[in-house]
């Protein structure tokens, strides 16, 4: 057994701040982020998509910024803040981009819903005035195979024209 | 895919870090975004993993003088939004938007970018045409290497057993240098096909001095050399290719792809570069 | 259709989904998100190799791994199940080896099924399957169709002889007269990629055999729980009233979740071997390898033409690479016979000669995909047609005009079979050369040609085979019910609660029911709810595939509206002596029409119906809770149709396509929800975007696939699709009440044809021509090299 055996652990203790309230838990180290939100806090809103940080169903808010929930270990998060759909969703900061999305169909399967609003969520937040190219260049990190964008578009450029006064 | 089994530890300081590190079975994880994706896909089995997230000696930007250090654990969201790199490192500014998406960039790290030797990222080639020195620490003390030998082969660095990369000094770009940096993928965000990295010392409307650094067609990070030394005395903008389709041929040699042969990535390497060169002369005259 | 005043009467209404307000706040249940007490989870050892025999398989060390409950092989689980021929009856010839649930002897496709490891965690179950050790011993491997068909190729499955699945011809006419006779010709070798449906959330199940009654429940991504139902029922030898199959939310179906799969049926084997609940999440990594893939054709195909414009002949010869089995229940030749029987059928012409082979091939089975054969359809005729027109020196759009069949000739059956009843080209066309500005495209892609800017204008019209009917499956064999129903009940205090067989993977199907029940009824549609997708619920039904959902669910679901408000009527009228005629529903109201007071609310009527019956005539039968179906008994299909734009620019030096603007003008009949339908549109057209210029599956010489990630696999992001603009032609069906067709499929399939036409015609004045999809940069390069040389 080398000296390297006894260093480090398979279970982990993490203390994280999850949707506003801090939390202790021990951890598998090889869980990731997401599955420790959908497994261990039942909180199945996060999607998995397919685990290679490709499609951004699992996005959340690590410290108030978006990051793949798959590509970030439960023990990473200890002493982070992180924030998921449901929390987001409970305190109303979602509200806006909700009701754009419902009325125009920017969602159908729902299962990419939570990472899109994720992300628009942080670019509506920056209040930068984008001009719709480059909303979507920035939504293009959370994959939809069934709306085909245009809707999904749509309801974020009306929430950042709200927020940030126009259009670019 | 869920990844194998292993033992994770956050070291309190960096002397812990380079110590455990220094068993070959560890590996360190900032970022994850790269090393993470391939945990999941089971593609390789660390015993132990260091988080040196939290490590603040890692952190920090400054300029002194006319040296622009960044900590290893610079994001590249900071590098983005940085002022201090817009105004000294522009070429950075340019080429950090083609890394991934945001939540990518939100996470991901110069010092893992840079370990991680992809020669199809962005910051490996922008750090060898900024002749950038990276400061590699471990448990007996700190040296420098010039990003052009740092970067040795295929996802191959310098940093031994027990290394890891402190920080990045940049020479501050000069007045008169312009830059460019461009890349030809499928998607915004992909892994690029041939990507360029351009740092020109300009007189006038002519190249005086450039560094030219292609990614994605080649095996490492490297000066392609008879391209940069092929094109001085040359003004921009470029009719055509004739002052570098030859010497391109010289300095890179990609393999054949599935869906993509060598010399698809040739020509497409060719096109991008009077792309990247012409954008150059917007600047200089500017 | 019964009259009802609910405002803006719902039916035609852009109403939002219900189902969004939950599924947009994290608070879906998909598969994975469902636990059951005592749940075990499943991972599958799959075949590295396409083609190989399996010596020895040795479970020792996986099954004493941490977490493992059971590991077990074919000798365990393929002794539970019949094996599966994916052959329809009703096409002579057509052949299939038996598709085992696991391999025994040999593996025949790269990630097939082997062995299945239980255990308490899906990581550990992954851990285990990597300690199962296999002997394998390579075998040669047929990767393509062209080695498939090669003379003295081996045959994959040796009791067929060799690797045809079904070899099928139609002549019409006499087209050899035809193209001897022509002015012009126009001849291409086209070739599709295999590809993938890629929803976003993979397959999955949850096996609960409870061993206490012996009954099976399966909480199943699968847009068809009947026809699971029947499957598990038959295969397993479960009595069919024992068997359950629930749809829960569903991230994304487009036909791929309509298929049969191995590893599904194992995991319920497994289930009812340990008697406990087994749940299986196909993670990315295995969808690449086990879902159902589509397309794979080599197409040659030509039309013949008078000077003046008038097509004289077509004939199409396609090759069809499905895989190594027929795929139960849904026939992988479908593909084949629709590109065949549908290339063509909006132009009036004669003579027709086609020919479909689809061959066994050492990879996944292909199964069903969107669009199925039609996209492939679309392509041809509308490649042709725009090459032929171009030659003729006719405008496209004008060429069109003059050779779609014109309404004067409907009903009709075009040369390919196909009967066209109320389909509407014309209409379409003309809408749509508004609704995108075609003389203004046109002129600006002449000015940008002059400055060396190639862009193009790809239209392309379709028509599309929706809502299958009896004769359709039936004659083939499966099991595959065509009909849909419901059950509408008045619940006591008034509100409405609606119970059908049809799936919703997003598209809005359960929403459009809650539409027509409140349109039909009279009341609210937010006093509707409804609920699908459970077989021991509902009436029996087909679910939604095929473009059929709203159209046959949604006409059940009138049905049963009409009869409630029939016995809702009833009562009311015995309450309040008013003649039954005189009465209506309005606002949730019952009415007196004559003097247009209110005599009753709902809620009165289910209290008296429910729980005071005692105040009610003796021989007064309450029915206040209906059921009702509905299917088309000889509708083979319906015909629904539509005209899409696309408006292109290629780059010519790096050969990057980019798509400045998508339009498609639809006549899906009836339309139930324009929002929905526009959606549905939108999100068909970027699957086909996807197909033309980015989808495919690479393999290697051994039949391995090169690029099963995420990463390797491309698939259109926001960036690059464009803005896509839909308008509608409403022309009802008329053999139902409801009137719709449907739409699910559409966008793709005439995109599809709209970005082949485009790129094409972006590039006709260098001389160049893309025919392999998809129109990779490398092969957009290729092409103009060609075209130089």
């Amino acid at each position: 057994m080398s000296e390297l055996d006894l260093i480090g652990d398979e279970d982990v203790e993490i203390e994280t701040t999850l949707n506003g309230s801090t939390l202790k838990r021990r951890v598998k180290a090889r869980q990731h982020l997401a599955d420790f939100l959908r497994q261990e806090m039942e909180l199945t809103g996060t999607h998995l998509g397919c685990e290679h940080g490709i499609c951004g169903a699992c996005t959340v808010l690590i410290d108030g910024r978006t990051a793949r929930g798959c590509l970030t270990l439960a023990a990473q998060a200890s002493g982070r803040t992180v924030d998921t759909i449901e929390g987001l969703s409970q305190s109303g900061k979602l509200a806006e981009l909700q009701k754009e999305f419902i009325e125009r169909n920017a969602a159908q399967c729902g299962f990419c819903s939570s990472g899109m609003l994720l992300t628009a969520y942080e670019l509506v937040s920056e209040g930068k005035k984008l001009s719709r190219a480059e909303i979507r260049e920035y939504m293009s990190g959370n994959m939809c195979r069934c709306t085909g964008y245009h809707a999904i578009i749509d309801a974020v450029e009306a929430v950042l024209t709200r927020v940030a006064g126009g259009k670019r | 895919m869920k990844a194998r089994n292993f033992r994770y530890v956050r070291p309190a300081s960096l002397q812990d870090a380079y110590r455990i590190l220094a068993d070959a079975d560890a590996v360190p994880v900032a970022g994850g975004q790269s090393l993470l994706a391939g945990l999941n896909m089971r593609l390789s089995s660390p015993k132990l993993l260091v988080d040196i997230g939290g490590l603040k000696e890692l952190t920090g930007q400054s300029v002194s003088g006319n040296v622009v250090r960044l900590g290893a654990l610079t994001r590249h969201r900071e590098v983005l939004g940085s002022a201090l790199v817009r105004k000294h490192l522009p070429l950075l500014t340019q080429a950090v938007p083609y890394i991934g998406h945001i939540a990518i960039r939100n996470r991901g790290t110069l010092g893992g970018s840079l370990a991680y030797a992809d020669p199809a990222a962005e910051l490996p080639a922008c750090a060898v045409a900024l002749d950038a020195t990276l400061v590699l620490g471990s448990a007996s003390g700190e040296r420098e290497v010039k990003a052009e030998d740092f970067f040795k082969g295929l996802f191959e660095t310098d940093l031994k057993t027990g290394e890891l990369i402190v920080a990045v000094k940049f020479p501050a770009t000069p007045p008169g240098t312009s830059v460019g940096f461009a890349e030809l993928s499928r998607r915004r965000g992909d892994f690029a096909i041939v990507g360029l990295a351009v740092v020109a010392a300009m007189q006038g409307d002519r190249i005086a001095d450039a560094r030219l650094v292609y990614l994605g067609c080649v095996e490492r990070a490297k000066v392609a050399r008879s391209v940069s030394a092929g094109l001085a005395g040359h003004a921009a903008p470029f009719a055509d290719s004739s002052a570098f389709e030859e010497t391109i041929r010289q300095d890179l040699s990609p393999d054949d792809m599935p869906g993509l042969r060598a010399d698809t990535r040739i020509h497409m390497a060719t096109v991008l570069t009077r792309r990247v060169l012409n954008t150059l002369s917007e600047k200089a005259a500017a | 259709m019964t009259s009802s005043s609910t405002p803006v009467s719902a039916i035609g209404a852009r109403i939002p989904r219900r189902e969004l307000k939950r599924l947009l706040s994290g608070h879906g249940r998909y598969v994975d998100d469902i636990k059951l007490p005592h749940m075990l989870h499943a991972a599958f050892v799959r075949s590295p190799h396409a083609h190989a025999k399996i010596i020895a398989i040795d479970t020792t060390d996986a099954r004493i791994a941490p977490g493992v409950a059971a590991v077990f092989t074919a000798v365990e689980i393929n002794a539970r199940c019949e094996p599966f021929v994916g052959v329809a009856l009703h096409r002579p010839g057509h052949r299939s080896a038996p598709l085992p649930l696991l391999a025994s002897d040999r593996a025949v496709w790269q990630g097939q099924p082997v062995a299945i490891v239980v255990a308490e965690t899906r990581a550990e179950a992954e851990d285990a399957a990597e300690l199962v050790a296999i002997e394998w011993e390579a075998l040669p491997v047929i990767g393509n169709e062209q080695e498939a068909i090669a003379a003295g190729a081996p045959a994959i499955h040796a009791e067929l002889g060799d690797n045809i699945a079904f070899d099928f011809s139609l002549n019409h006419g006499d087209s050899t007269r035809a193209f001897a006779e022509a002015d012009v010709v126009i001849e291409e070798e086209l070739r599709f990629a295999r590809q993938m449906a890629m929803t976003l959330e993979a397959r999955g199940l949850i096996a609960d055999f409870n061993p206490g009654d012996e009954t099976l429940t399966v909480i199943h991504a699968h847009q068809s729980p009947f026809q699971m139902q029947e499957i598990f029922s038959h295969q397993l030898k479960i009595p069919e009233h024992k068997v359950r199959v629930i749809a829960p939310d569903i991230g994304g179906g487009f036909g791929m979740k309509l298929n049969v799969y191995v590893d599904e049926i194992a995991t319920v084997v497994a289930s009812m071997i340990l008697g406990r609940p087994v749940k299986l999440c196909v993670d990315r990594l295995e969808s690449f390898l086990s879902d159902a893939q589509a397309r794979d054709h080599h197409i040659k195909c030509r039309i013949a033409l008078k000077k003046t414009g008038e097509i004289l002949a077509m004939e199409v010869d396609d090759i069809a690479a499905i895989g190594a089995y027929g795929m139960p229940m849904r026939f992988n030749v479908a593909e084949g016979m629709m590109a065949i029987t549908m290339a063509g059928a909006p132009y009036r012409f004669e003579n027709y000669k086609a020919r479909t082979r689809s061959v066994y091939v050492n990879k996944n089975l292909i199964g069903m995909y969107r669009g199925v054969g039609m996209p492939l359809a679309c392509v041809v005729s509308e490649l042709l047609t725009d090459f032929a027109a171009e030659k003729l020196g006719i405008d496209t759009v004008e060429f069109k005009r003059r050779n779609y069949w014109p309404k004067s000739a409907l009903p009709c059956v075009t040369p390919g079979g196909q009967r066209l009843e109320t389909v509407s080209f014309h209409e379409c066309l003309e809408k749509l050369v508004q609704l995108m500005d075609y003389e203004g495209l046109r002129k600006e892609q002449r000015e940008l040609r002059e400055r060396g800017v190639y862009r193009g204008i790809g239209i392309a019209t379709f028509c599309e085979q929706t809502a299958y009917g009896p004769p359709y499956y039936g004659p083939s064999g499966a099991s595959i019910s065509t009909q849909d129903g419901c059950t509408v009940r008045l619940e006591p205090s008034g509100m409405v609660r609606c119970i059908t067989s049809l799936t919703d993977q997003g598209q809005g199907t359960l929403t459009g029911v809650a539409q027509i029940i409140a349109a039909t009824l009279g009341v609210s549609i937010d006093d509707v709810s409804v609920v699908g997708g459970d077989s021991s619920i509902s009436p029996y039904g087909g679910g939604a595939w095929a473009s059929r959902g709203t159209a046959i669910g949604g006409e059940a679901a009138l049905r049963a509206g009409n009869m409630l408000k029939k016995n809702i009527l009833a009562l009311a009228s015995t309450v309040t002596q008013t003649a039954p005629e005189e009465l209506d529903i309005v606002d949730g109201h019952v009415v007196n029409t004559q003097t247009g007071h209110n005599v009753a609310s709902l809620a009165d009527v289910g209290r008296i119906g429910y729980f005071r019956q005692d105040t009610l005539p003796k021989d007064f039968d309450v029915q206040l809770s209906v059921s009702a179906s509905f299917v088309a008994n000889d509708k083979v299909y319906y015909m629904a149709n539509g005209v899409q734009a696309s408006y292109v620019e290629v780059d010519c030096d790096t050969g990057f396509i980019k798509i400045l603007g998508q339009w498609a003008v639809d006549d899906c009949g009836r339309v139930i929800n324009p929002l929905l339908v526009d959606e549905q549109v939108r999100g068909g057209i970027v699957q086909g975007i996807g197909s033309v210029l980015f989808e495919e599956c690479l393999y290697s010489e051994d039949a391995n696939l090169l690029n099963g990630t995420l990463a390797d696999y491309v698939l259109p992001m926001a960036y690059d699709v464009p803005d896509i603009f839909v308008g509608h032609v409403e022309t009802p069906e008329t053999s139902t009440q409801l009137g719709a067709k449907g739409i699910g499929e559409a966008g793709l399939i005439g995109a599809m044809g709209a970005v082949w036409v485009g790129v094409n015609d972006a590039l006709k004045p260098l001389g160049a021509k893309v025919l392999h999809q998809p129109f990779t940069p490398e092969r957009v390069l290729d092409a103009l090299a060609l075209a130089k040389r």
